[in-house]
């Protein structure tokens, strides 16, 4: 199959990739740029292990083919920190123990900062109904909900 | 020790850093250079006989590596065996075979394999093998199964794989006195485990010719079992575990590992495999669905009087722990209840569904649907408050199981965790429309924690405090998600008076960890925790006495606090933890120690009439719920958990709260939705659209209260709570909606349309 040639943003890095017309974007992100923090738990958007941004568009990066990216900018799991210094949204998952098996965590992050910048005062409700395309078989999502509750509450101070 | 340091508090995992930034590499986050992908044939019948299979086109494909069917495998079967030191009898090893041959058992079931240079190439050779089927009628329903004359699913002459029974009293006599008898059938479907992480892992030989296994494993004590199947020296394989990201007893059985082994094996090359999602549904374990027959009889008073009960429990096509699970649902078919006439006979029973084996709770959540539901329909008969019925019947400190006989000399917690949990339920809630019902249920239960006696297990742990401070630990656990590297990160920062920040843990590897045995049955806490404390308190003891030395003083009048030896009358005297090291090193002191618990061993028990002591110790706990019920469309909405465990002590309260919370919607999942549907053996439900687990926006905020009575055999008191956690939720939700709506359901999940069909038949 022809390779297409894209460039894109990677976690504030400019990259250039040849991907076939049928390559996913998970598959670019883990098996072309090590970016393992994205991943794999169904393959069919129903889990939302994969959630990553693009042009800070919350997208399943399972459903998204690679050639979209052209000319994009992506921000993954490993894109969050500055150096040392963790996203707050990641402090507020450690401190609230929000992280058990760890594997739904990256994209439970993902999408807690995306609910934040549309609604950054959102109910209890309100978190609920917008994490629910991220599952969690760990924790029942009582230390999920209260981080993302601690962060809304911290942002606000 | 008077005071704790580190033990007690919330603090964050040792491993959750590494989690919420993505760095952590999972089984098949890890690649090797020239690595190959691997795939496996799966059977498209649930029950056929193989006449042939032809793979000429599929080696002849650009890019395959290796093609193997079960001639390939130099052991095709063995047992399976999960590292017990003893030998326990046929009972309980069940056939592990590897690769289909003679007849197929399950639908999906592993037929050939493949690696090839790419995943495509590899999918591709699968379409290219030429499997001759002959499909065979199959029996798919236990009690079926159980007839003489059915379709048999093995080689063997029965399709029963497993008959368990204990009594005592006069259990015909019993019902005969008792005043009022409760008689039903109750029955409990097959639930997955639904981990997030998919089974994957990768193998590759190393310099020395070992086979390396990087996996995502439950037990790396199948580095055994996987050189059996190989016919190698068992020190020629290495099992590499990777944090696990999630398990619940369906990482337990073997994974991917022999099927990585024998491609590696066979090509000299790294090979990865990873599961996709309905693979996973379809090709792994299942918990063991029960059709559960009970009759209960009590006294006027309310207090129980006799129970009967008769279990089968669908083991699908394979026994894998199938025995053992029934063994665990033999053992606490009657609950913590004191009844004094009791006859328990259970059986499993092979059929060609999805085989089933471990999953979180082992045996204990099926039966206690069925006697909490009784014990509901009891209290609502004889007009006795749910909690009072608890405690007149509750087994108290003392007391014993009324299956086995065995005794609780520790604290056992009734009915103080039933009147808790029913306690913070609070005012009800008051429905503003007509057609949502409100409603409360109530269920109590056990479950043990630490493997049966009679497989004499043990676990050990290195622990050794460098030379500049720094502590270094070394065991063979494998960490599941709970936390349990930091548990013993924990203990070791405790005992030694070193913050968390200055341990480094080696984990689940077998050629260079101390082997903890399995992450299962609730049993790492209690034993390599203890594993943990011994070697971590020799250390100690070592240091102290040398600080003794230097400040001449009493050994026991010192503690180590914050990295200085402190004479505890009086703080302004201490020596550096780092002085002392220093003063130990140069006398040639051991700073190391590797130690090991053994949990208390005990004779296999007679399985028709099993008696005594089966498990080390018992968790004990009650949960309450409150639901919304629709009468129009029979949608339960879950308002309210409250769960309520002794935990004897919370070593990382944080984590056992977690632990609480998520086990108490795994068992919420396990009531109201989950279902792995079969038809005729065929898989129907296999993506998280079609099997639907609990999501945020279908659960309520967990309300968790723990007891700490520090009755438990563990650390400090611990008792193990990963499994009982999710064990009781159940028969609580039920409860709460026939308090609700007043019908009852009585088969596993509470679906809407089960209740329309009970609201319309009422």
């Amino acid at each position: 199959m022809r390779k297409i040639p894209i460039k894109f943003t990677i976690n504030g890095q400019q990259k250039e990739a040849l991907v076939q017309s049928n390559e996913l974007l998970i598959n670019l992100l883990r098996d072309e740029l090590y970016l393992t923090g994205t991943k794999y738990g169904c393959g069919i958007g129903e889990c939302g292990a994969c959630t990553v941004f693009v042009d800070d568009e919350l997208v399943l990066a399972c459903l998204t083919l690679a050639v979209t990216v052209d000319g994009k900018e992506i921000t993954t799991i490993e894109g969050l920190a500055k150096g040392k210094e963790l996203h707050p949204m990641q402090v507020s998952f450690l401190k609230n123990a929000a992280v058990q098996c760890g594997f739904c965590t990256p994209g439970m992050i993902m999408t807690a900062i995306s609910l934040m910048k549309e609604n950054p005062d959102p109910s209890e409700e309100e978190i609920r109904e917008y994490m629910r395309g991220n599952i969690c078989r760990c924790t029942g999502y009582t230390q999920i909900i209260k981080a993302i509750k601690e962060y809304a509450h911290n942002m606000k101070a | 020790m008077s005071k704790h340091k580190i033990v007690g508090k919330p603090i964050p995992r040792y491993d959750a850093r590494a989690k919420v930034t993505g760095s952590l590499k999972y089984a098949d986050d890890f690649t090797l250079p020239g690595m190959l992908y691997g795939k496996v044939l799966r059977s498209i019948y649930p029950a056929a006989k193989i006449l042939s299979i032809d793979t000429t086109e599929a080696k002849k494909l650009k890019g395959v590596k290796a093609v193997l069917t079960a001639k390939d495998v130099p052991n095709n079967e063995t047992v399976t065996r999960f590292g017990q030191s003893t030998e326990v009898g046929k009972g309980f090893e069940g056939l592990y075979r590897v690769l289909a041959d003679k007849k197929v058992r399950f639908m999906g079931e592993a037929v050939a394999l493949v690696a090839a240079e790419t995943e495509e190439i590899a999918e591709q050779a699968l379409d290219l093998i030429k499997v001759d089927y002959e499909p065979l009628p199959g029996v798919f329903d236990p009690e079926e199964a159980m007839k003489p004359g059915a379709y048999l699913v093995g080689e063997s002459d029965t399709n029963i794989i497993g008959e368990f029974g204990c009594s005592q009293g006069d259990v015909e006599k019993g019902f005969a006195e008792s005043d009022i008898i409760i008689e039903d059938t109750y029955r409990v479907t097959f639930q997955d485990h639904a981990f997030m992480e998919p089974e994957s892992g990768i193998s590759w030989i190393d310099d020395y010719g070992v086979l390396n296994i990087r996996v995502s494993s439950q037990v790396i004590e199948h580095f055994r079992d996987v050189a059996d199947v190989l016919g190698i020296p068992h020190n020629k394989v290495r099992y590499i575990g990777t944090i696990i990201g999630g398990g619940f007893g369906g990482k337990e059985d073997i994974t991917v590992e022999s099927y990585i082994a024998l491609l590696t094996w066979y090509t000299k090359k790294p090979v990865r495999l990873v599961y996709n999602r309905d693979e996973t549904f379809m090709c792994h374990s299942k918990r063991h669905p029960f059709v559960m027959k009970y009759k209960v009889g009590a006294k006027k008073d309310g207090k129980l009087f006799a129970l009967e009960a008769e279990l089968i429990g669908d083991s699908g096509g394979y026994p894998y722990l199938s025995a053992w699970v029934t063994l665990y649902a033999t053992v606490n078919a009657a609950g913590p209840y004191v009844i004094p006439n009791v006859r328990v006979k259970a059986d499993v029973v092979l059929t060609n569904n999805t085989f089933t084996s471990a999953n979180r709770g082992f045996g204990a959540p099926q039966p206690n649907v069925a006697y909490e539901s009784i014990m509901d329909e009891l209290s609502r008969k004889l007009n006795i408050d749910p909690v009072e019925m608890r405690r007149i019947n509750c087994i108290t400190t003392g007391g014993a199981l009324s299956t086995t006989g065995q005794v609780f000399n520790t604290y056992v917690a009734f009915p103080e965790a039933a009147e808790k949990a029913w306690e913070a339920l609070g005012e009800p809630t008051e429905s503003k429309d007509d057609n949502i019902k409100i409603g409360r249920g109530l269920a109590v239960g056990l479950m043990s924690y630490g493997r049966m006696t009679f497989l004499h297990d043990t676990s050990r742990c290195y622990v050794k405090l460098e030379s500049d401070g720094s502590v270094l630990i070394r065991s063979g656990i494998p960490d599941l998600g709970a936390g349990q590297i930091s548990l013993l990160c924990q203990i070791v920062a405790e005992e030694l008076g070193v913050p968390m920040s200055k341990i480094r843990i080696y984990h689940s590897d077998t050629a260079l960890t101390p082997l903890a045995g399995t992450t299962t049955a609730t049993r790492q806490c209690y034993m390599s925790g203890n594993a943990t404390l011994k070697a971590a308190r020799e250390v100690r003891g070592r240091i102290l006495k040398k600080a003794a030395e230097i400040l001449n003083v009493n050994e026991g009048n010192l503690d180590i606090v914050d990295e200085n030896v402190v004479v505890t009358y009086d703080p302004s005297q201490y020596v550096s933890l780092n002085k002392v090291v220093k003063a130990c090193d140069s006398a040639g002191i051991e700073l190391f120690c590797e130690a090991q618990f053994n949990a208390p061993f005990t004779p296999v028990p007679d399985l028709s009439n099993i008696r005594g002591t089966t498990h080390p110790d018992f968790t004990f706990g009650a949960q309450s719920a409150e639901v919304a019920v629709d009468i129009e469309t029979g949608q339960v909405k879950v308002k309210k958990i409250v769960t309520c465990y002794d935990v004897g002590k919370a070593i990382n309260k944080a984590a056992v709260e977690g632990q609480m919370e998520g086990g108490s919607i795994y068992g919420m999942g396990y009531a109201l939705y989950e279902d792995y549907q079969l038809e005729k053996g065929v898989p129907k439900t296999v993506s998280f659209a079609e099997y639907r687990i609990p999501s945020s926006l279908d659960v309520p905020e967990v309300e968790t209260i723990l007891i700490e009575s520090g009755g438990g055999l563990g650390p400090y008191g611990a008792k193990g709570i990963g499994e009982p956690a999710c064990s009781i939720i159940a028969p609580a939700l039920i409860n709460a909606v026939y308090d609700a709506v007043g019908v009852r359901i009585k088969s596993l999940p509470i679906t809407p349309d089960k209740i329309l069909k009970a609201l319309k038949e009422k």
